[in-house]
């Protein structure tokens, strides 16, 4: 048995590496973890009533101002987020891919030992969890599927919004996903950026589930009070 | 290859401590392929008598022998020291790599099972293990990630006196728990993205734990991971199966070692031999 | 001594120790005189080396960083599976680490005793003094010795000594030291200067002109047959004590290549010297595949035991401690539950014999170690000994940490093997054999700890440096595939595997392979005697010849056919059990492993006949038919006086 396989390609330089992919998407979620809790904190701010709600949401466009011009700050971080998204998207698919060709043919009988549910809808729970931030913007953000319409305040369209039962579902879904996808981000990006060991390996995890279960819950709070009519 | 039937007792259970008790009567499915370029498919096989104090590469034995007396091609499968430590056997049970008990194949037995189950029998299934025949499979990919740097350089004759370097008991005692890798596979073949990461990083973090591996230590890491992405492997995401599936138990923690290693190596400059 | 069984020929002697110098300096004298290749002229000659063991692995390794290009073959998929990986208890080294009286010289005469007077001193001494450089080389490839706080390297006693020289890794000193030989021979296949031929099986040696000049070789996987030609061929393919079937061996553990460059010229020294390890865990059942040892270093704190009474059936923590025999304890006062291996076999044979002993047909005693786990506590007990505690749960179902374990004795190693000079040369010139394949360190017994030690001694520091000794002649004229002498090697080999595959019989391989072994167990194992070798010997030529009439392999030769590899090895093994009945009837004495019933002490103890049987019995192949041809090598000791061994 001396026939050697052939040989694949070298890998030139570090970017083409699955490791260093699997850091740039830790990198670029703990990017978007941080913009999730400013967001989820703003979102709050609804329980204060439209004016405060409003007024939160030109802040973020003006903050700065006079010293940088117009929404510069803003522009800043979508120009982050974006970059995130599409790198974190990315190295996700590449590394899909990769793994599709690692087994083309798949076992007949497979179980799972110690995968959970979380790890598991990884890829299509970051999916979903992608259309739903798409839909979002377009809802809230830029309002051309709002009913409302895009020259309606944000309280509006929040309000709007969560008043359709099924809007507030399919945000419920999306938001658990993304509470989900973060329990298994966190931990994933502690081992892949080298920070895990034995001795942390618990409190990580007891972490991740903490802090993905207090994000999924503020989230829920806002368009669960609309629908139940504790905003309007 | 068709579905056999096999009626006749296979074994009596002589010498077995209380072995009045009839054996166990199972449905195998197994994994039957001619070679790597051949379509392969499962096939059925009645099997009786079987003793629960068998190991399961002795049930598989037997069912050879039958195999074989019947002028049917016996199912080809890897195995050697059958003791659980040179990592030559190993196949997909029920989905499970060596199985429902995290141990190898050969150190699984029948005591595991019940009459009247039905088991299926699959080789390990990744790219870069190309199937030789039937459950055996070709893990010359290992051999070539160790080549690409998992050694310490110290040519025969050139080592300075043990005792010379002390080593924290700790350190070596960590060491040799990663050191523990039999290069079974079990990892690949459990990690749902195919990825040879757990066992790159037993050999990270063996070497890199002790002090005799640090000149080396950023070369390695780099080289090695370049290597196992080259053989087509997967990419790791950390979801766990490898490590469970172990028959050594290796940990997590390897591989977070890794990531560590590799990352710094990567600001430090080291680069993948082409 | 019946003539047809065997003829006497010429002594031999080894000629290339130089015995005109103290035994101490004897080593670096023969590196000295020995001579040299030049790194030039390295490159320019190839080397095979079969098997990749410990021996092999760090021969090929070892010989590829002194820029010879080797060749390395085995019969796994990686070098790594090779069955020294098994090996679980330490190795032995003159280092003196714990200042309790140990030097080369002790390790030199504790082995000589150890091995009953049987083995050559010159290679002994030798070992001993190789034997510090081992942990030094292997530390510094990063094997993970157990450490003590201080982080320095920690010593246990074993078997068979008194002073604690063994150095160890957990349970599994062998993985770690092989694993350390198998990167460093990756490293050297990365380097390019090592050729690999991974589930590649040597069938036959090539002599051309009276020299080892290549080997015949099947492609397990496409079942090709090729041919490989060298200067040199090493020959480091372990044991043969599968011929048992039921060894701790691998399962493809084999005796193959040794007996077929046996059956071309090299002559094979004591094989009937096999070692019985006393503490396996016994068989279960017909259906069984292989034993499974249970590291001697578990008598350092387990005691072994047996009920007083014949036919006691009760579990053995209701019978009481006055109605338990600690029988090594009582019969070695001063070594107890540390005899030698042959010892601890023996005696718990006899008390099986006597009727005492425990488990499925009595064949088993006790390992008990409630005692130490009341002195050390459990979780010392679980540091020392975890993972053979984990292992023997797993495999009886039973927990050894509540119930007492059931141990009995397996075959485990054969000292017997090619005959090598101090050069580890075979009769052949140009074939070395290393490792557990040749006779040369262990006389009739090994101690514990040192089939490690003589492997790699052998692989990093003895061969790499005797080689050159020879190959200063090289590089030889070039052969190819058209020389008549590979022609007719390989013929043989197509032949053979043809007439296997051709018989169509009603018995498979494995079959005849337990038959075998059964036979030889009860005959030709711990203990045998003039009427049951003769009886044995008939029975093998009877099984030999039903072999050849009624034997079983389907498929063709040229697929991955794993019946047709085991029909070639059994077929070997049932010509090997015929040479090691006849030299186990020829040595009408008791020594070491070989016990013989005839010659024994008032008190049941191995006794050794010096004046008549002090030699190494190396045996000649003659072709079909005609009897073997014994040559006798004189064993004189000039630095260990020959006394009857006693650990009373």
């Amino acid at each position: 048995m001396t026939v050697e396989h052939a040989q694949r390609r070298t890998p030139k330089v570090a970017k083409t590496n699955s490791v260093f992919k699997k850091a740039v998407m830790a990198v670029t979620g703990i990017i978007m973890v941080l913009y999730l809790i400013a967001h989820v904190i703003g979102n709050l701010k609804a329980f204060s009533g439209a004016e405060a709600f409003n007024s939160y949401s030109g802040w973020i466009r003006t903050v700065g101002n006079p010293a940088l011009p117009g929404e510069t700050t803003l522009w800043v971080i979508r120009i982050v987020l974006l970059v995130a998204v599409v790198a974190h998207f990315w190295a996700a698919v590449s590394l899909w891919r990769q793994a599709k060709r690692a087994r083309p043919q798949g076992y007949v009988t497979k179980k799972a030992t110690a995968q959970s549910y979380a790890s598991r809808t990884m890829r299509w729970g970051g999916v979903i969890i992608g259309a739903f931030i798409i839909y979002h913007i377009l809802d809230l953000t830029l309002g051309t599927v709002n009913a409302e319409g895009f020259d309606s305040t944000p309280y509006e369209r929040l309000v709007a919004s969560f008043q359709n039962p099924f809007v507030t579902i399919f945000y419920a879904i999306s938001v658990i996903l993304l509470g989900m996808h973060l329990r298994h981000g966190i931990w994933s990006a502690t081992q892949t950026l080298g920070q895990s060991n034995r001795r942390r390996e618990k409190t990580v995890s007891l972490f991740a589930v903490a802090f993905a279960t207090a994000i999924t819950l503020g989230f829920l709070l806002v368009p669960l009070s609309v629908l139940f009519g504790l905003i309007d | 290859m068709t579905a056999t039937r096999h009626d006749a007792p296979m074994t009596s259970s002589v010498g077995n401590p209380g072995a009045e008790k009839r054996g166990m009567n199972l449905t195998l499915r197994i994994w039957r392929q001619q070679g790597p370029t051949v379509k392969g498919k499962m096939v059925t096989y009645k099997i009786t008598d079987i003793s629960p104090d068998m190991s399961f590469l002795e049930m598989l034995d037997v069912l050879n022998e039958q195999l074989i007396m019947q002028g049917d091609d016996p199912v080809a499968f890897d195995h050697d020291c059958r003791e659980g430590i040179c990592g030559m056997c190993g196949v997909m049970i029920n989905g499970q790599a060596h199985g429902p008990q995290q141990t190898t194949t050969c150190q699984l037995h029948m005591r595991s099972f019940k009459d009247g189950d039905s088991i299926d029998i699959e080789p390990w299934r990744a790219t870069a293990f190309p199937i030789i025949k039937d459950l055996a499979v070709d893990r010359r990919a290992f051999d070539r990630i160790i080549q690409s740097g998992g050694y310490i350089s110290v040519p025969t004759g050139t080592a300075p006196e043990a005792h010379a370097t002390p080593v924290p008991k700790a350190d070596s005692d960590a060491a040799f728990d990663a050191a523990t890798c039999i290069g079974c596979g079990a990892c690949v073949a459990a990690c749902p993205n195919a990825s040879s990461m757990l066992f790159t990083a037993a050999k990270v973090t063996h070497l890199g734990l002790l002090p005799q591996g640090q000149p080396e230590r950023n070369d390695r890491v780099v080289n090695m991971v370049a290597q196992q992405d080259r053989e087509g492997f997967g990419g790791c995401t950390n979801i766990g199966e490898c490590s469970a599936s172990c028959p050594k138990g290796i940990s997590m923690e390897t591989i977070s070692r890794l990531n560590h290693d590799l990352l710094g190596a990567l600001r430090a400059g080291a680069r993948p031999k082409s | 001594m019946s003539l047809e069984l065997f003829t006497e020929g010429e002594p031999i002697a080894d000629t290339k120790a130089p015995t005109d110098v103290p035994i101490g300096e004897r080593w670096s004298e023969r590196q000295f005189r020995g001579r040299l290749v030049n790194p030039t002229n390295r490159r320019k000659m190839t080397i095979i080396v079969v098997g990749t063991g410990l021996a092999g692995g760090s021969a090929a390794a070892t010989l590829g960083e002194a820029g010879y290009r080797v060749k390395s073959f085995w019969y796994q998929d990686s070098p790594r599976r090779a069955h020294s990986v098994a090996a679980q208890g330490g190795i032995n080294a003159a280092k003196n680490y714990r200042n309790d009286g140990d030097s080369v010289h002790r390790l030199f005469y504790d082995t000589v005793k150890g091995g009953d007077f049987r083995s050559r001193e010159d290679n002994v001494h030798r070992l001993a003094e190789v034997s510090v450089n081992i942990i030094d080389q292997c530390v510094a490839q990063g094997v993970p010795f157990a450490r003590e706080y201080g982080g320095l390297l920690d010593n246990r006693s074993f078997g068979g000594t008194q002073v604690s020289r063994t150095f160890y890794a957990r349970g599994q000193t062998g993985q770690q030291l092989l694993y350390g030989a198998y990167q460093a021979l990756e490293r050297q296949i990365a380097a390019g200067s090592v050729e690999q031929n991974a589930r590649t099986e040597m069938l036959d040696l090539i002599v051309v002109d009276g020299r080892a000049r290549g080997i015949v070789a099947r492609d397990l996987v496409s079942g090709e047959i090729s041919t490989h030609f060298a200067d040199a061929v090493v020959i480091a393919s372990g044991g043969y004590g599968n011929v048992f079937y039921l060894s701790t061996n691998a399962k493809g553990s084999n005796t193959t290549a040794i007996w077929r460059a046996h059956k071309r010229g090299a002559y094979f020294a004591n094989p009937c010297y096999t070692q019985i390890h006393p503490t396996c865990i016994p068989v279960k059942g017909d259906y069984q595949s292989k034993l499974t040892l249970m590291s001697e270093s578990l008598r350092n704190d387990g005691r072994v035991w047996v009920p007083k009474e014949r036919g006691d059936d009760r579990p053995a923590n209701d019978i009481p401690e006055d109605e338990r025999d600690y029988y090594l304890e009582r019969l070695y006062p001063s070594f107890g539950n540390l005899v030698p291996r042959d010892i601890a076999s023996r005696q718990a044979k006899n008390v099986c014999d006597e009727g005492r002993g425990v488990g499925p047909g009595g064949l088993g005693v006790y390992l008990d170690f409630a005692e130490a786990i009341k002195r050390l506590g459990r979780p010392a007990v679980e540091a020392k000994y975890g993972n053979l505690f984990d292992m023997y749960a797993q495999i009886t179902g039973e927990d050894p940490y509540v119930t007492p374990m059931r141990i009995f004795p397996a075959v485990h190693y054969t000292m017997g093997g090619l005959w090598v000079d101090y050069d580890l040369q075979s009769t052949i010139p140009g074939m070395f054999v290393i490792g557990e394949a040749n006779f040369s360190d262990h006389g009739a017994n090994r101690l514990g700890a040192s089939a490690l030690m003589q492997g790699l001694a052998d692989g990093y520091f003895v061969l790499p440096s005797t080689i050159s000794s020879y190959l200063a002649d090289g590089p030889f004229d070039k052969i190819d595939e058209s020389h008549p002498a590979v022609v007719e090697a390989v013929q043989g080999v197509q032949e053979q595997t043809q007439r296997l595959l051709s018989i169509n019989g009603n018995r498979t391989p494995a079959s005849f392979h337990r038959e075998l072994g059964q036979l030889m167990w009860d005959l030709c194992g711990m203990e045998r005697t003039d009427e049951g070798l003769r009886k044995a010997i008939d029975r093998i030529r009877e099984i030999r010849q039903e072999f050849w009439s009624n034997l079983k392999v389907g498929g063709d030769w040229h697929s991955f056919n794993q019946t047709l590899e085991h029909a070639g090895r059994v077929a070997d093994f049932i010509e090997l059990g015929e040479l090691m009945c006849v030299d186990a009837l020829h040595r009408r004495e008791s020594c070491g492993g070989h016990f013989r019933a005839e010659s024994q002490t008032p008190e049941g103890e191995a006794l050794r006949d010096d004046e008549n049987f002090a030699y190494v019995a190396a045996w000649e192949w003659t072709p079909e038919g005609q009897p073997p041809v014994l040559h006798k090598e004189n064993l004189e000791y000039e630095y260990v006086h020959l006394a009857q061994r006693s650990y009373k």
